[in-house]
């Protein structure tokens, strides 16, 4: 009986303890015009976002400021947020983020805000009031119809095709796929057929199964279009070893240094990408310009971002790097990253 | 002597190991960095662990009858899973929030089922059953997320009670530890579940209706997780059928951290506090000290060896110092036993 | 209900009556003609929907694709049918495979065998440090292994910064191994087939391996009757992390891309797949031959249910059904079986 009295007690305190820790004051200062930037990817283990974060690198030395990179060893939006949360109490000048789910994120990151720091969503974007500026690889209809455009060219415009994407939430990647499906419905791609979407959530092994079943179940397959470095990397390794470069034809996004191996070997013939190192360097810029003041996010601003040159912010503060690269035997080896 | 001993026996050595930790942690962290000291820093290092939290007193109560549950954090996701679908079929959020508190009450009562009446150890059910019930959240809803719940409902989950920095979340956690506490050390209930736990056949015979105890149980063990569920939904205002995938091990590693023995009859709800205070506080403290997940996920895994080695050490050094003292009046016999 | 069947074979071996041992032999067949039975089940069930099923191409490719968790599963069923269990195999092949790559990645030049000799061999040390702490330190292996799953994917996460190896990184003849074939089977499927077979004779046919048994039905009584149980869990644990390294080496050849969350949560397949197989997860009955039919039962269920199109949404839930179904038809069985038994004694 004693025993238990006495542990009730302590449970007791304990509870009191961490009721009146969390009642008393609150934390303040918001920092000045320091540029102090943080990058919150997908994941951290991703060549993609190491690019990335080289031009931000980069950014930072010219701007002076500082820069790091933190975030979850998995691509999962439960866990991107408690890194914003970390984020937020250092004090950070602005996040910059990839946002593995849209809604899941925007609490967090508009707590940040109110905090007073900027948030810039770069690669895949985040609800509309949850930043201020979204910088966006290439016109996102642009992507998603040119990969249908550079596979159904190779297929002549006939047979059954399969889509390789990441999460199943994912942001851009479900995006890109609305207007794959759009421009599969214009009349040219009637004889081809979409059967089916398979998700391979930026893990490389499960992209790899993934690709093997959507081999087993449709024998008929002639393409894959896998908008994801991830997949199409697992994909092209499937094809190769298996025997079917060439009867299957397979296209997305991807790394030059990923994918040289089988872009010469021929199990790919084309792929595009935009420059990732650009991305981030334009993404480090425009967080800088919103903490200096510089710009708000609102249509219409301007700012310069280094070498790259002045962009304007457009509709939705969407900010748009430019025209993806095609990669292909010829210009590979051009490319190192 | 025999005052000796008991005395020696009742400190607690790893509550008390987990309190210098604890406090350990606290001076470091605020060392490294300038932010971790704060109400705010409380405030989120809280939030973080909402459902992770509720969970881990239900697991408490059934790892001290001797069993396990697997399978919660698919019952997490499940939950999530059926409020999300049937939000978005057009239910009122409440009924729909119902609907996922009985759904998780069923799972829960379907594990119970299997290992009271069909006789199978928990480790394999739960373990079929986290296949189960996650594979459910996936056939429930597929690839589509859910999210646009109201705003009152995401404030529930991310808010904090208005003029304080207490989470809205807290006051679920507070209430039912104070359940627990009073069930578990302040009522004959807690010491059927220690005897259940010490042994199982000697309960039996006591009277003790052991198998309707565990049924319950893990009844609660799924209301709980459902109600985790929901505050998980609510604090990332999304559903998805992949909510929480891996939350059990966490939650498995602060109950025996907490010193909750695994094979049922020893723990306190204390321990398992002061284990869940320590680990949140490491896991804040070495965030904003920028360290990486890896180094957290190291150090919890040398607790966790630790929260059993520690012990036992103590006791073999204890019992030394014990045997010398009383040396002369022991028999061999005693001294034989192990 | 573990209790009854310990009960039940220490009966009989105390009556040693021939009949009984013999009965007790049949329920261990029984339990192996039960698991073809439902492979066949399976086999035919997606063979007659779509032929392309039964393809020699498509067996072999099953058989590929599950050989990796069949090498730990062979580990597992020694842990198991000890009466311990060992959840850190998903982490030590994750690791063993982004060292052993990573250790290929700067000496391209490196022998493949110094190579192979390094996971198998950082696997046993990985598994002797579990075998240490839990024969000797006394702590329990559930605590043990759920500590060191963390630790050494933590290790894994610190090593690998987060890069990953790529195809590009290794030399071909590498990632050839995987693929290679002798005298026509596919090396992967071969390598797991001879271990399950030598390790299947050793727990039947040597003295260590009867021990194992001995242990799991009644570790006190093992210890009483001269076993030195501490020295035998050990082995096994041991055991488990070495083919763990092996797997985590042909992991990395397989898949060619490693990174440092590779294999994680291969812990619950493997124990899913030793537990469909008849190990009692309490110990002392089971055998490797069933554990490699429960691996073969579930890698058929999965490809069966891509081949038929099946949403891969609801892969999930027919693997849990699988595992409830299984360990509760054998616990039915069992019991039937167990009373049977006791029935005879009594005429």
């Amino acid at each position: 009986m004693k025993r238990s009295t006495r542990t009730l007690f302590g449970s007791a305190i304990l509870l009191l303890t961490a009721i009146l820790t969390a009642c008393g004051g609150t934390a303040g200062g918001t920092s000045g015009g320091k540029l102090d930037i943080a990058f919150l990817p997908k994941a951290i283990n991703n060549p993609y976002f190491d690019s990335a974060a080289g031009g931000a690198k980069k950014a930072a030395d010219e701007l002076k400021g500082t820069f790091k990179q933190v975030g979850p060893s998995q691509a999962n939006a439960a866990d991107q947020v408690p890194f914003i949360q970390t984020l937020t109490q250092q004090q950070v000048s602005a996040i910059v983020v990839s946002a593995n789910d849209p809604n899941a994120l925007a609490p967090a990151l508009k707590q940040a805000q109110s905090k007073g720091i900027k948030v810039v969503s770069y690669d895949s974007d985040v609800a509309h009031d949850a930043r201020s500026i979204f910088v966006n690889q290439a016109s996102t209809e642009d992507i998603g119809r040119t990969e249908v455009q550079v596979l159904g060219a190779q297929l002549n415009y006939t047979g059954e095709i399969a889509i390789l994407s990441a999460a199943s939430t994912a942001t851009n990647q479900n995006a890109w796929i609305d207007y794959m499906k759009q421009e599969l419905s214009l009349p040219k791609y009637s004889n081809m057929k979409l059967v089916k979407v398979a998700y391979g959530n930026d893990d490389d092994q499960t992209s790899y199964n993934q690709t093997q079943a959507l081999v087993q179940a449709y024998p008929n397959l002639k393409g894959i279009i896998s908008p994801t470095t991830v997949g199409i990397a697992a994909a092209a390794r499937y094809l190769e070893a298996n025997g079917l470069s060439g009867k299957i034809a397979l296209t997305g996004l991807g790394t030059p240094n990923g994918l040289r191996k089988y872009v010469k070997d021929g199990t790919i013939k084309q792929f595009e990408l935009w420059d990732v190192g650009h991305l981030g360097y334009l993404a480090y810029y425009a967080a800088a310009a919103l903490v200096q003041g510089k710009i708000t996010g609102k249509e219409g601003d301007t700012f310069t971002a280094g070498t790259l040159g002045s962009y304007t912010v457009g509709k939705d503060g969407e900010v748009l790097l430019g025209k993806p690269t095609v990669f292909d035997s010829a210009n590979i080896d051009q490319f190192n990253f | 002597m025999k005052i000796v001993r008991s005395a020696l026996r009742r400190l607690d050595i790893w509550d008390i190991l987990l309190v210098a930790l604890l406090i350990a942690i606290l001076v470091m962290g605020s060392i490294q960095t300038p932010y971790f000291l704060n109400a705010t820093s409380f405030s989120l290092m809280f939030s973080n662990f909402s459902e992770k939290s509720i969970m881990i007193l239900a697991m408490m109560l059934i790892i001290i009858v001797g069993e396990i549950d697997l399978s919660v954090a698919s019952i997490l996701g499940l939950s999530s899973a059926i409020l999300g679908f049937l939000f978005a079929a057009g239910w009122p959020l409440w009924l729909a929030m119902l609907a996922a508190l009985i759904s998780g009450g069923l799972a829960g009562l379907f594990n119970g089922l299997l290992v009271t009446r069909v006789g199978l150890p928990s480790l394999v059910v739960t373990l079929g059953t986290l296949a189960l019930f996650r594979g459910a959240a996936y056939i429930v809803l597929g690839d589509r997320g859910i999210s646009n719940y109201p705003d009152a409902f995401t404030q529930f989950g991310y808010g904090t009670i208005p003029g304080t920095l207490i989470p809205w979340t807290f006051l679920v956690f507070a209430a039912l530890t104070a359940i627990i506490a009073l069930v578990l050390h302040g009522s004959w209930v807690g010491r059927q579940l220690y005897a259940i736990g010490n042994n199982r056949e000697a309960a039996r015979f006591a009277g003790i209706p052991v198998a309707r105890i565990k049924l319950l149980l893990f009844v609660v063990s799924g209301l709980v997780a459902a109600l985790a569920g929901i505050i998980f939904t609510a604090r990332f205002s999304s559903s998805r059928a992949d909510n929480a995938v891996g939350f059990e091990l966490d939650v498995i590693t602060v109950v025996l951290l907490g010193g909750v023995n695994i094979f049922g009859g020893r723990g306190t709800l204390l321990g398992v506090l002061l284990a869940l205070c320590t680990v949140g506080a490491l896991r804040s403290a070495l965030g904003l000290a920028d360290y990486p997940d890896q180094v957290q996920s190291i150090i919890v895994g040398i607790l966790l060896i630790a929260s059993t080695l520690g012990p036992n050490l103590v006791r073999r050094v204890q019992d030394a110092i014990l045997r010398r003292r009383v040396a002369p009046e022991q028999t061999l016999l005693q001294r034989s036993t192990p | 209900m573990d209790t009854e069947t310990t009960v039940n074979t220490h009966v009989t071996s105390k009556a040693s009556s021939r009949g009984l041992a013999r009965m007790v032999a049949r329920v261990g067949q029984i339990r192996e003609l039960g698991l073809l039975a439902v492979l066949g089940v399976v086999v035919a069930f997606v063979g007659v929907q779509e032929p392309r099923f039964l393809a020699l191409s498509n067996i072999e490719q099953i058989l590929q694709s599950i050989a990796i968790i069949a090498i730990v599963a062979v580990g597992e069923t020694l842990v198991i049918l000890s009466r311990n269990v060992d959840l850190s195999v998903g982490s030590i092949v994750g690791l063993s495979a982004f060292a052993s790559a990573d250790l290929l990645k700067g000496n391209p030049s490196l022998n493949l065998w110094l190579v192979f000799f390094f996971g198998c061999l950082l696997g046993a040390v990985l598994g002797a440090i579990n075998g240490v702490l839990i024969s000797y330190a006394g702590i329990p292996s559930i605590v043990v292994t759920l500590g060191t799953l963390n630790i050494y994917r933590g290790i894994d996460f610190a090593i690998a910064q987060g890069s990953q190896v790529n195809a590009y990184d290794v030399p071909e003849s590498f990632l050839s191994i995987a693929a290679n074939r002798i005298l026509g089977i596919p090396l992967l499927i071969g390598v797991a087939a001879v271990i399950a077979i030598v390790a299947s004779y050793l727990l039947r046919f040597s003295r260590q391996g009867r021990q194992v048994y001995a242990i799991g039905s009644n570790p006190d009584a093992a210890e009483i009757i001269g076993i030195r149980k501490a020295r035998i869990v050990f082995s096994t644990f041991l055991l488990s992390g070495l083919l763990s390294g092996l797997a985590g080496v042909l992991w990395a050849s397989r898949f060619a891309l490693v990174d440092s969350h590779a294999a994680s949560g291969l812990e619950l397949l493997v124990i899913a797949a030793v537990v469909v197989g008849g190990v009692n997860i309490n110990g002392g009955t089971g055998s490797i031959l069933g554990a490699m039919l429960g691996t073969i039962i579930l890698g058929t269920i999965q490809s069966g249910l891509e081949i038929l199109r099946f949403s891969p949404f609801w892969l999930q839930a027919i693997y849990g059904a699988a595992i409830l179904i299984a360990v509760t038809l054998d616990a039915v069985i069992t019991r039937r079986v167990g009373r049977l038994l006791t029935e005879r004694r009594l005429r």
